[in-house]
């Protein structure tokens, strides 16, 4: 019996839903506004995308979310829970205390319920202070009824996790709420580490409405997949390990869109080019995944230390409004309004869309050719091609011309060939990218570790092959089949001012959805 | 700027990461560190070079110790008044003013936070201008000072007080005790008398720090705004440097060993100088520049590198395939151009078989070559 997947993308802009079959090609693709309660739009969008695939809702076996929800939650500071913060650093870290430096607003919404405690490892594993469990239960008793979620930071825990494991019990035992332990959620770097648990902590509320929501919707619908959301790796994650880590949400719908792109064309090496309504926004898909930044990533004015995509963004999207003889373009854009406010659509605004008609590189069915002056359509369409060249230019890995993938819904504002690029590939249901890379199965684990080895080659062995098993726990329990599950990367650093016998390991294996 | 704000901080912080070149660790949590300290204790106030007096006794505080570590085990708030009570226990003498070591780097930050904390004043200067990895890369061992009486504490309150015989054994001496308190630490060395701190401290290079950090802001030094584009080259016309070459990271090789991140990046050319290519080499500071294997820049010369779109400094620990960045050569203070600065600091040093030529020079050579 014939089995499908639906991804869904929840924009802030569009809500895309997708059906893919067995061989994950696409049978329909629907965009719907997204709505101010996200739960209705989902729901709208995943019944309009049912009828249009024609297909029996029971037969839909897997369903994935992709959704802005945590990143919006954070940068408008709503709906987040109220965070306690245990750091076990004491008697050192003082200089800085938790939330240092974290915009005041955000502060007063997740609460101040910040302890510095006894506790941590330096950086050859020696143990910098014992945990005072003593000072862990009073730190409990003033947060309780305070908080509703708690986040615990060791200093150095990557090395060593065994204190925060210990404090995250006695936590559990006295409070009743859910708690979240730095070194599962980030890397080296204490503050970016702490930040990003705590924001961890804040979301697991948040994400756990969306995902209720999700869930019922399915259900009534008589579908009776089994839920997953994507997080900003590209890969997916279960229900249940989605509602511990809502933070690894953040990101996904770039990364969506890239790996979207890659599964329709079915190239693995390229440029992405997602043209919306109001930003372009190009990627680099190397060996089939986003390439990732190496930057410090802000979200919502916070320094966290998440691996995104390397995205470069721009001012130009199909809405993009055009002036002064067509010279400028945008940044400004009359978004999701274009089709009232474009003058092909017989508004009054000049859009980027209304060039690419009037130019006639564009064409969508029921609209005229807009009237624009020919002087200002060759103007502005060298314009949009110059910007276009140029923010290509500044993404490719290197000089040679490079294949590009266009995808998004303002997709048709793009000429047909462009400087630099050797292949200019528009695949089949390009506006429904982001949709598509939500619902592809691969799910992920991944672990960065210090260990103190030998230098031997042994010794060395040893470690890798341990930082390997644990990534591939992680993989099977975000949910991937364990035959399928292989370690995809290995990387060993050696750690600064030591005496050479500690190595930092980052292992990722990836496997197929079971 | 006379006082020292928590509204200058993320400047002056910008600016020393510019002239870190590379190196001298993020100045994110020292700069957290310095807003809090400020905010708690007030603004610092700032003493030129030339103001400071015989009286004066200026005691340059930073952190030693591997950036990987400084990031994570946060120093205790504590370290820093520590540090001070043990400069004052070792030499009898009182400190009257705080001064960067080092204004590259994480260091530019800690002495305006002992400052804050201590109620003095700091010293608008430092010891090399730039950042160094070695803790005898300073003026005060050009001008044939030792680094006197040291003081190395950590968070569990030890405080190791020493009196090494020269600034090879100082760091000798200092690594060992860092990397037993956990791979960080706090230290004083080079304390000395205002007299002596006027004749060695490069001045005006916190001010200097916190003018590049404006300018890479988008504000340049008359208060002009300044569009993302014109910031780099708006910051190489104000401090006299040169735009080496603009390219993409091409190759890179980094290992860390003994507390340094060596390396090389290979560029190729982008935009005017396509079809060039560049090699950057690094030993945690970026120390050497060729350009079709043709020498650029080299140390004590500062050579930075910024991100090509923004202009924000990318340290070598960051630098990554694939990058778009601009590199730009500062002149070095002329007191690294003598015969003793270029033995202490030069290319020879660091085990670079070249000579040291100026970076005006090597463009103006390159200019006529055209």
């Amino acid at each position: 019996m014939a089995a499908y997947r639906i991804g869904i993308d929840v924009g802030g802009t569009n809500t895309d839903a997708v059906v893919l079959d067995e061989d994950l090609a696409v049978v329909a693709s629907v965009k719907r506004p997204t709505t101010a309660d996200t739960g209705d739009g989902v729901a709208d969008a995943i019944d309009a995308v049912i009828d249009a695939a024609g297909i029996d809702p029971t037969l839909v076996s897997h369903a994935m979310l992709g959704t802005t929800h945590c990143t919006n939650a954070i940068v408008e500071r709503r709906g987040l829970g109220r965070v306690g913060v245990l750091r076990l650093g004491a008697p050192a870290t003082t200089a800085v205390p938790p939330l240092e430096g974290w915009p005041d607003d955000l502060r007063r919404a997740i609460g101040e319920h910040v302890h510095v405690l006894s506790g941590g490892f330096e950086v050859d594993g020696r143990r910098l202070a014992e945990i005072d469990e003593d000072a862990v239960r009073a730190a409990c008793d003033s947060m309780r009824g305070r908080v509703d979620a708690v986040a615990v930071v060791g200093v150095f825990s990557p090395v060593d996790e065994s204190q925060e494991q210990r404090v995250a019990a006695i936590v559990e035992q006295e409070l009743d709420v859910p708690v979240s332990r730095s070194s599962r959620i980030g890397s080296l770097g204490l503050l970016e580490r702490e930040n990003a648990t705590v924001l961890n902590a804040a979301l697991m509320q948040t994400l756990k409405q969306m995902a209720t929501g999700f869930v019922a919707a399915l259900r009534a619908r008589g579908i009776p997949a089994t839920p997953y959301f994507g997080q900003n790796d590209g890969t997916l994650m279960q229900l249940e390990y989605a509602l511990e880590f809502p933070v690894l949400t953040i990101g996904c719908g770039p990364t969506n869109s890239i790996r979207g792109a890659a599964h329709l064309s079915g190239a693995s090496d390229a440029l992405v080019v997602d043209i919306g309504g109001t930003t372009t926004d190009v990627g680099v898909l190397v060996g089939g995944f986003p390439r990732q930044s190496a930057h410090a990533v802000e979200i919502g004015g916070i320094r966290t230390n998440f691996r995104m995509p390397d995205v470069l963004s721009v001012g130009l999207g199909g809405g993009t409004i055009v002036r002064d003889g067509g010279a400028a373009l945008g940044p400004d854009s009359v978004g999701y309004r274009l089709p009232q406010e474009g003058l092909a659509f017989g508004g009054g605004t000049l859009t980027a869309t209304d060039i690419a008609l009037s130019v006639g590189a564009a064409r969508i069915d029921g609209v005229a050719t807009p009237a624009v002056d020919g002087e200002v359509t060759q103007t502005a369409w060298q314009g949009i091609r110059s910007l276009l060249e140029d923010t290509i230019d500044r993404m490719k890995p290197s000089a040679a011309a490079v294949p590009v993938i266009l995808v998004g819904g303002g997709g048709i504002i793009a000429p047909d060939e462009l400087d630099g690029v050797s292949d200019l590939i528009r695949p089949d249901h390009f506006g429904a990218a982001n949709a598509v890379g939500a619902a592809l199965g691969d799910v992920a684990g991944q672990v960065e570790k210090i260990y103190r080895v030998e230098a031997t080659e042994s010794g060395r062995r040893a470690a890798r092959d341990d930082a390997a098993r644990d990534a591939v726990e992680r993989a099977r329990l975000a949910g991937a089949a364990p035959s399928t599950i292989e370690v995809v990367a290995i990387e060993e650093l050696p750690a600064a001012y030591s005496d050479g016998q500690q190595v930092l390991i980052r292992a990722r294996a990836v496997g197929r959805l079971s | 700027m006379r006082v020292i704000t928590e509204a200058d901080i993320d400047e002056i912080a910008l600016g020393a990461a510019v002239l870190g070149t590379g190196g001298g660790g993020d100045p994110h949590v020292g700069s957290l560190i310095a807003k809090r300290l400020i905010r708690l204790h007030g603004p610092v106030r700032m003493l030129g070079v030339d103001e400071l007096t015989d009286d004066d006794f200026v005691v340059p505080v930073g952190g030693i110790g591997a950036p990987s570590v400084s990031v994570e085990r946060i120093m205790a708030e504590s370290e820093l008044l520590a540090v001070l009570d043990g400069i004052e226990r070792g030499t009898g003498r009182k400190p009257t003013a705080v001064m960067p070591i080092e204004v590259g780097g994480g260091n530019s930050m800690i002495p305006i936070a002992a400052a804050a904390i201590a109620g003095l004043p700091v010293v608008d200067g430092d010891a090399m201008g730039r950042a160094f990895p070695e803790a005898q890369m300073v003026t005060y061992h050009l001008a044939g000072y030792g680094p006197g009486t040291t003081v190395l504490v950590d968070h569990h309150g030890n405080e190791v007080i020493s009196r090494p015989v020269d600034g090879a054994w100082s760091e000798r001496l200092a690594r060992a005790v860092t990397i037993e308190m956990g791979g960080g630490a706090t230290m004083v060395d080079y304390a000395y008398p205002g007299d002596v701190a006027r004749e060695c401290a490069i001045p005006e290079t916190l001010t200097l720090a916190k003018r590049i950090g404006g300018i890479l802001r988008g504000r340049d030094a008359l208060g002009r705004e300044l569009r993302d584009d014109e910031r780099i080259d708006a910051l190489c016309a104000d401090l006299g440097a040169i735009r080496l070459f603009d390219g993409k990271v091409r190759d890179l090789q980094r290992a860390v060993d003994g507390g340094f991140t060596r390396g090389a990046a290979e560029l190729d050319g982008v935009g005017a100088v396509r079809g060039s290519a560049f090699r950057l080499d690094f030993q945690n500071e970026m120390l050497l520049a060729r350009r079709d294997g043709e020498l650029a820049a080299v140390t004590p010369d500062l050579i930075a590198v910024l991100d090509l779109a923004t202009g924000m400094p990318i340290t070598t620990d960051a630098v990554r395939y694939g990058a778009r960045v601009a590199v730009i050569a500062i002149p070095c203070h002329e007191k690294w151009r003598t015969p003793e600065g270029l033995h202490t600091a030069g290319p020879q040093h660091f085990g670079y078989d070249v000579e040291w030529t100026p970076v005006e020079e090597l463009a103006a050579n390159k200019k006529e070559a055209l």
